[in-house]
C-alpha cells in the first residue's frame, strides 16, 4: 500500500495526501464532520439540503460556472450526505485539479443561499425524498430506524421528514452551513497522481489562509438498550412482503465490529465497504441464503453492518415469498441466530471471510477516486488507521469472538422486526 | 481551445495493447494487461438473445442464462457457488435482445477458476427441475415489484410503444404469465440450439498476460463445438412514429410520478451516432443534465432527476427523456421538456455549448477507462459493433469535427415534438390527457 501523509494545518484541517501515479488523475475531497446525527427535532434533512445549496454558488463561482468548468475537462464531481459526514468530491485529469482546490475552499465560506434558489431547492429535495418513498423498502426502512432509537438521531432518515422540509427556512440552513462548513471541522484527502511537497504548499495557500472555529465534538448519550423486541408493521401498496430485522450493532471504533463483519460475512454474505467501483461478491453460500431461500421460505436475503461514530444496526433484510408466513421466516433466522450463538464457528470461515474482504479492497483500488474516499472516509468515525489495518484485523478474529459477538448482538430483545405488508396492487 | 487536445491517445486502450486472437472454433478473445492492480475482469457474450423467444414464452433467453449457474454437469448449485464465493470472486450470466452477456471479477490469482467456471457453465448446464422451480419464484417475485415500480413501467411501457412488433418492445425478462409457461424442456432445447462457440467473444483486462489468457481460453473453451446453433431471425422492421401516443400507467400509493417520452434514436452503427450523442449531452446530460436538467431542476424546482439518454442497438435505438416528478407538476414538466425538445429540433446548438460537450467527451475518457471493468466494456464494444480496435485513437478527432449544423440536422433527423410517446407511471388516471 503507498504511503500516506497526514499534515495539520494551522487552521485546524486535517489534510490526507497519497500519491498514486497508474493514472494521470487526481481526485479531491473534503469531508465535513457534520450530518443527521448533528441535526435537531425539527430539522431534520437540513444537512442534506445544505449539501445541495453548496452548488448554487458563490459570488466567486456563480452556479453553473463550476459544473460547467468541471465537465469541460472531463472531470466528475458529486457530494453525499450521510449520518455522520457530508462529502464533497472532485475527479480531474491530473493538470486541473488546482480548479478543486479553488472551488471546495471558496465555497466553504463563500455561498450566497439566495432566497430563491432555496425556495426553488425545497421542492427538487421533496421531489427527492418522494422518489425514495415510491419504494417499499425505504418506508419500511424508515420505519425500522424510528423504532430502533428513542432519542439518538439515528433514528431519522438523512433527507429529512416531510414535515421539516416544508419547515426549514433559509436563515437556518444558512446557520447550519456557517456553523460547520470551516476548515477546523474538515478533512481534505486527496489521492491520485500529484507530487505531495508541491501540493502541500498549494494546500497551504488556498485552504491555509480560511479561519478556523472549532466545533466542539458533539457527544450524544448512548441509548439505553432495547428493552425487549419490538414488532412493527407498515402497509403500503405491492403484493411483496419485506422484512426489516434490526439488531443494536457496535460502533466502528468498538473492536468488536471486525467480529461483527466476519459474523456478517458468513451469516449474510459479505459486504462490500467501497463507495465507487468494485462491485460485490454473491452470497449463496451464506448460512441465512440456505436457510432461507434454499429452503424456499424467502427470495432473497442481505444483510450487513455499516461503519458509524456511534453504535448503530445490524440489519437483515428478507424477500418473503409469497406464499410464506413472516413468522416462519422469523423462526428459521431465530435457529440460524442460536446455532453463532452456540456453536464455535471455524477458523476456515473466517479465512474465507478474510479472502473476500481482500478480493473487495482490490476491486475497489482500481479507480482513483475509490482511493480519494478511502483516505477521508474512516477519519468521520475512527482515523485512517482503520482502513490499513482493516484486513489484518479481521485475520486477528477468533471463533471465540465471533461466538460472544453473535450473544452479545444478535440478541432477540435488541432488535426491531419490521414487516411491509403490501396491501395489493390499487391500480 | 487548447483543452481538447490535451489528451494522450496512446494511454487509451487500443491496437497497440488490446491483444486479439481468434480460436479455431470461432471464439473471439480480446485482453488488455494492467497489473496496477492484482485484479482481473472478464466479459463478453454471445448471440443467444431474447430475439429467439416465443411469444408466450417471453423471458426463455433471460431465465436461460440465470439457470446456467444452477448446476453442471460436475458442480451442483452450492459447489458453484462455494468456489467462486470463498475466493471472492464473482460471475453471473443476464440475456439482452441480442446476446446473452456474462461479467465476472477474481483476484489475478483466481482467474483459472473464473474461466473454468464460465466454461462449464456455457458448455454442460444441467437445469436441474428444483432449481429452475426456485429460480422461478425468483423471477416472479423480481417482475411483481416490478409492475409496482413507477420507473420501470414507465421505461417498459415506452419500448412497447416506440417499437411495435420488433423485439426491442419487448422486456427481456418477460412477464408472469409468460415465464410461468417456461419448462425445463424449453430451457435445454434453447440451450442446445443457440448456445455455441462461434459468435462468442471474451475480454480479459487485468493482472495477467496476454498469453496466459489465450492459453487458458484455449484449454477451457476451444474444443467446444454446436454444429445446431441457429441463425438469428430477420426482424420487423422498426417504422417511425406518425403521431404523439400517451399512456399513463396506474399504479396507486406512490409519492411520485416518473416519466419517460421520446422517439426512435440511431442504431449503433449509424454515421450520425456520435453527432446525436454529442447533441444528446447538450439536451440532458452535460454538467447538471443539460438543458433539461436546467429547465426542470435548476429553474423550475421540480424535479430531483430530469434527463435525456440515448440508447444504441444493433438495428434501432430510443432516445429518451426521463424525469421524476410530483403528480402536480406533470403536465407542466411535459410543456417544460416539449419546449426544449422544440427548441434542440429548431435553433443550433451555440459554439460554446458544443465546445463544452467536445471537451467533456474527450476530457472524460480517462475516467472512464479508469477501472478494469471499464475497459473492458469498451473492448467489448469495439468488437461487437465492428467499430475497429483504433476507435479510441481516432474518437478524439472525430469528437472534435462534429458542428452545430450537423447536430441540428441530426436531431431533426430523429425528434419530431408532434410526434413522440410520453408514457407516465403513478397514481390515475391522471387529468387532462388528450
Amino acid at each position: 500500500m503507498e504511503q500516506m501523509t497526514e499534515v495539520i494545518l494551522d487552521n485546524g484541517m486535517k489534510v490526507h495526501l497519497m500519491e498514486i501515479h497508474t493514472a494521470p488523475i487526481v481526485s479531491h475531497w473534503v469531508w465535513y464532520r457534520v450530518g443527521s446525527r448533528y441535526e435537531t427535532s425539527g430539522k431534520t434533512g437540513i444537512s442534506h439540503w445544505v449539501e445541495h445549496m453548496q452548488f448554487k454558488g458563490t459570488p466567486l463561482f456563480p452556479a453553473g460556472v463550476l459544473d460547467r468548468a468541471i465537465s469541460r475537462d472531463g472531470g466528475i464531481w458529486n457530494a453525499f450526505t450521510y449520518m455522520d459526514w457530508t462529502t464533497f468530491f472532485e475527479t480531474m485529469p491530473a493538470a486541473k485539479i488546482d480548479l478543486a482546490l479553488k472551488l471546495e475552499s471558496d465555497r466553504m465560506v463563500n455561498s450566497r443561499y439566495d432566497p430563491a434558489e432555496v425556495a426553488s431547492e425545497r421542492t427538487v429535495v421533496i421531489s427527492e425524498r418522494e422518489g425514495n418513498e415510491n419504494e417499499p423498502l425505504f418506508r419500511l426502512d424508515e420505519a425500522v430506524e424510528a423504532a430502533s432509537f428513542n432519542t439518538h438521531p439515528y433514528r431519522n432518515e438523512v433527507i429529512g421528514s416531510i414535515a421539516d422540509l416544508h419547515a426549514i427556512q433559509r436563515d437556518d440552513l444558512y446557520q447550519h452551513y456557517r456553523k460547520y462548513y470551516n476548515p477546523a471541522n474538515a478533512v481534505l484527502a486527496i489521492a491520485g497522481d500529484f507530487e505531495t511537497r508541491a501540493m502541500l504548499d498549494r494546500i497551504g495557500d488556498i485552504y491555509g489562509k480560511l479561519p478556523g472555529t472549532p466545533v466542539a465534538a458533539l457527544e450524544i448519550p448512548l441509548e439505553a438498550p432495547l428493552n425487549g423486541e419490538k414488532r412493527i408493521e407498515v402497509r403500503g401498496p405491492g403484493e411483496t412482503t419485506y422484512l426489516n430485522l434490526s439488531y443494536r450493532a457496535p460502533a466502528a471504533s468498538d473492536p468488536d465490529f471486525f467480529a461483527v463483519s466476519v459474523l456478517d460475512s458468513l451469516f449474510t454474505g459479505p459486504s462490500s465497504l467501497n463507495m465507487f467501483g468494485g462491485g460485490g461478491i454473491s452470497n449463496k453460500t451464506s448460512r441465512l441464503y440456505r436457510t432461507l431461500v434454499e429452503k424456499e421460505l424467502a427470495v432473497s436475503v442481505n444483510g450487513g453492518i455499516q461503519a458509524t461514530k456511534d453504535p448503530y444496526l445490524y440489519s437483515i433484510t428478507v424477500t418473503a415469498r409469497p406464499e410464506v408466513e413472516p413468522s416462519a421466516i422469523i423462526a428459521r433466522i431465530d435457529e440460524e441466530t442460536s446455532r453463532l450463538q452456540e456453536t464455535l464457528v471455524t477458523q476456515e470461515e473466517i479465512d474465507r471471510a478474510v479472502k473476500q474482504a481482500r478480493a473487495l479492497f482490490a476491486y475497489g483500488s482500481e479507480n482513483i477516486t475509490n482511493q480519494g474516499f478511502w483516505l477521508g472516509y474512516t477519519e468521520m468515525f475512527d482515523s485512517y488507521r482503520w482502513f490499513s489495518e482493516y484486513v489484518q484485523r479481521l485475520q486477528a478474529v477468533t471463533p471465540e469472538q465471533v461466538l460472544k459477538a453473535a450473544q452479545k448482538y444478535l440478541s432477540r430483545s435488541s432488535r426491531v422486526v419490521g414487516t411491509y405488508i403490501p396491501e395489493g396492487p390499487q391500480s | 481551445m487548447n483543452l481538447l487536445f490535451d489528451i494522450n491517445i496512446n494511454s487509451l486502450p487500443g491496437p497497440h495493447d488490446i491483444h486479439r486472437k481468434v480460436l479455431a472454433n470461432g471464439i473471439t478473445i480480446l485482453t488488455r494487461e494492467n497489473f496496477q492492480s492484482p485484479s482481473v475482469v472478464v466479459s463478453g457474450l454471445f448471440g443467444a438473445g431474447s430475439l429467439f423467444d416465443p411469444a408466450e414464452k417471453l423471458g426463455l433467453a433471460y431465465f436461460t442464462s440465470l439457470a446456467l449457474m444452477r448446476g453442471t454437469q460436475t458442480m451442483d448449485f452450492q459447489t458453484i457457488y462455494d468456489r467462486l464465493e470463498s475466493a471472492g470472486a464473482s460471475l453471473g450470466f443476464a440475456a439482452s435482445v441480442h446476446n446473452t452477456n456474462f461479467g465476472g471479477k477474481a483476484l489475478a490469482e483466481d482467474l483459472p477458476l473464473l474461466v473454468s467456471m464460465l466454461a462449464e457453465c456455457l458448455m454442460h448446464p444441467t437445469f436441474p427441475e428444483i432449481y429452475l422451480n426456485r429460480l422461478r419464484a425468483q423471477i416472479i417475485s423480481g417482475l411483481t415489484v416490478r409492475a409496482q415500480d413507477t420507473n420501470e413501467m414507465a421505461a417498459l411501457t415506452f419500448d412497447r410503444l416506440l417499437f411495435g412488433d420488433h423485439p426491442y418492445a419487448r422486456p427481456e425478462d418477460g412477464f408472469i404469465e409468460t415465464i410461468n409457461r417456461i419448462q425445463r424442456d424449453d430451457l435445454v432445447e434453447f440451450h442446445r440450439t443457440h448456445f455455441g462457440p462461434e459468435s462468442l467473444v471474451i475480454v480479459v483486462v487485468g493482472a495477467v498476460t496476454a498469453e496466459s489468457v489465450f492459453d487458458l481460453v484455449e484449454k477451457e473453451l476451444g474444443a467446444w463445438k454446436n454444429p445446431l446453433v441457429e441463425a438469428a431471425p430477420s426482424l420487423p422492421k422498426i417504422q417511425p412514429l406518425k403521431a404523439t401516443f400517451r399512456e399513463h400507467v396506474a399504479i396507486a400509493g406512490k409519492s411520485q410520478t416518473n416519466l419517460v417520452m421520446g422517439t426512435l434514436g440511431p442504431r449503433r452503427n449509424a454515421p450520425e451516432y456520435l453527432t446525436a450523442t454529442l447533441g444528446n449531452n447538450i439536451l440532458g446530460q452535460f454538467g447538471m443534465m443539460g438543458r433539461i436538467g436546467d429547465s426542470v431542476r435548476e429553474k423550475a424546482g421540480l424535479a430531483y432527476d430530469a434527463y435525456t439518454s440515448l440508447n444504441s442497438w444493433i438495428e434501432s435505438g430510443s432516445w429518451e427523456v426521463a424525469a421524476g416528478v410530483n403528480p402536480e407538476n406533470l403536465e407542466k414538466a411535459i410543456q417544460l421538456i416539449l419546449q426544449e425538445l422544440k427548441r434542440f429540433t429548431t435553433e443550433p446548438v451555440s459554439q460554446n455549448e458544443i465546445e463544452d460537450s467536445q471537451a467533456n467527451f474527450i476530457g472524460r475518457l480517462p475516467l472512464s477507462l479508469e477501472s478494469n471493468a471499464g475497459v473492458a466494456n469498451s473492448i467489448l464494444n469495439l468488437e461487437r459493433f465492428n467499430l475497429g480496435l483504433d476507435y479510441l485513437q481516432k474518437y478524439p478527432e472525430k469528437v472534435r469535427q462534429i458542428t452545430p449544423a450537423e447536430i441540428l440536422e441530426t436531431a431533426r433527423a430523429y425528434i419530431d415534438p408532434e410526434k413522440l410517446v410520453i408514457v407516465s407511471a403513478g397514481v390515475g388516471p391522471q387529468k387532462g390527457q388528450p
